[in-house]
């Protein structure tokens, strides 16, 4: 097998990974900080966070950020391959 | 037998989806330990803890950079895979959204200790800028997620290398586990900081252990996919780097 097609079937199995949940499962699907703290506080009613995050953001500006950050991370990866295709194509037609 | 291989992931997946779809529904949590969520005395002991690693994977680091400058490109494709996938929040079986960690790669390449680095740069920005996660609690999760995530991912990755030797199934399970395990790590970590009344840390483990673990287990497959999908591209390009790696770097071992 041609590892485009390998690699296009390990794609589509993180899509179905990521996909069937929300399909078959019937739930808010949110991100789930809130939830960390009724745990917490369901077993010590009295705690009292000392210390909070420096930063409020708006929700847009929260998930700019996140795209951000894994544009960021996406653009240097494709860097790094197209720099290693190179490489291997020179060093083939050499 | 190929046909095999090139269904199986499909039909684990969707196994595995249909049994925790009939077991599944209880909130689950984010991965990282929120600002403030930790008494000072904890968070000062998992940042005491983490900065001895800290140290060692920045003298790893910069011992990799002086003796194989090329691998620079390598490393810091390692530390953007982390990025990458630390920003997908994925929803998963349990009803909520959590997201993989991406140190696996890393750590196959060139060992544990230099993810302690890149793993914490991730888990900085996200902290100073996505109030996710938290500078108080920063070295309770740099430990879980860029300490003892990538030693289990190291140690699966070993286990698997000497017992079957194969080097895909091996980085599949290094992702994998180095995923779950930094789950369970910070499970470990809330529990100690809030054993429950009646049952004390176990009780609490159980408890925060049975959702984070079930949370994330179909995304440290996905994690463990996508690690074996970037490696693939690595190999189709079989470039110096990677013979570099193997010959030279704690991670992969002949390919």
């Amino acid at each position: 097998m041609k590892i485009g097609m390998k690699n296009a079937l390990l794609l589509l199995a993180v899509i179905l990974l990521a996909l069937l949940p929300l399909l078959l499962i019937n739930a808010e699907f949110g991100g789930a900080d809130g939830a960390a703290e009724e745990a917490i506080l369901e077993i010590d009613p009295t705690y009292e966070p000392w210390f909070n995050a420096l930063t409020e953001l708006p929700s847009e500006t929260e998930s700019m950020l996140f795209a951000l950050q894994a544009a960021l991370g996406a653009g240097v990866v494709g860097y790094t391959f197209g720099r290693l295709k190179g490489k291997s194509t020179q060093a083939k037609t050499q | 037998m190929k046909k095999v291989r090139k269904i199986a992931p499909l039909l684990l997946t969707f196994a595995l989806t249909i049994y925790l779809y009939l077991n599944a529904s209880e909130s689950a949590y984010a991965m990282h330990i929120m600002e403030g969520f930790l008494s000072p005395g904890w968070s000062l002991f998992w940042w005491a803890v983490f900065l001895p690693f800290f140290v060692l994977g920045l003298r790893a680091l910069v011992k990799i950079t002086k003796e194989n400058p090329e691998l620079k490109l390598m490393i810091g494709m390692a530390g953007a895979f982390t990025f990458v996938l630390s920003a997908l929040k994925l929803p998963s079986v349990t009803g909520s959204s959590s997201h993989p960690t991406g140190v696996g790669l890393g750590t196959v390449m060139f060992g544990p200790l230099p993810m302690s680095v890149l793993g914490s740069i991730v888990l900085l920005f996200q902290a100073l800028l996505l109030a996710h996660g938290g500078l108080t609690t920063l070295g309770a999760n740099a430990f879980s997620m860029a300490v003892a995530g990538p030693f289990v991912g190291y140690f699966m990755y070993k286990l698997l290398m000497n017992t079957t030797g194969q080097q895909k199934i091996a980085i599949f399970a290094a992702a994998m586990f180095a995923d779950l395990s930094t789950y369970v790590v910070t499970s470990l970590q809330l529990s100690l900081a809030f054993p429950s009344e009646t049952g004390g840390i176990l009780a609490s483990f159980a408890k925060f252990g049975s959702i984070f673990a079930l949370t994330q287990i179909p995304l440290a497959i996905s994690e463990g996919l996508l690690t074996v999908l970037v490696w693939n591209w690595l190999q189709k390009y079989n470039t110096e780097e990677l013979s570099l790696l193997n010959r030279k770097m704690k991670g992969a071992i002949r390919s």
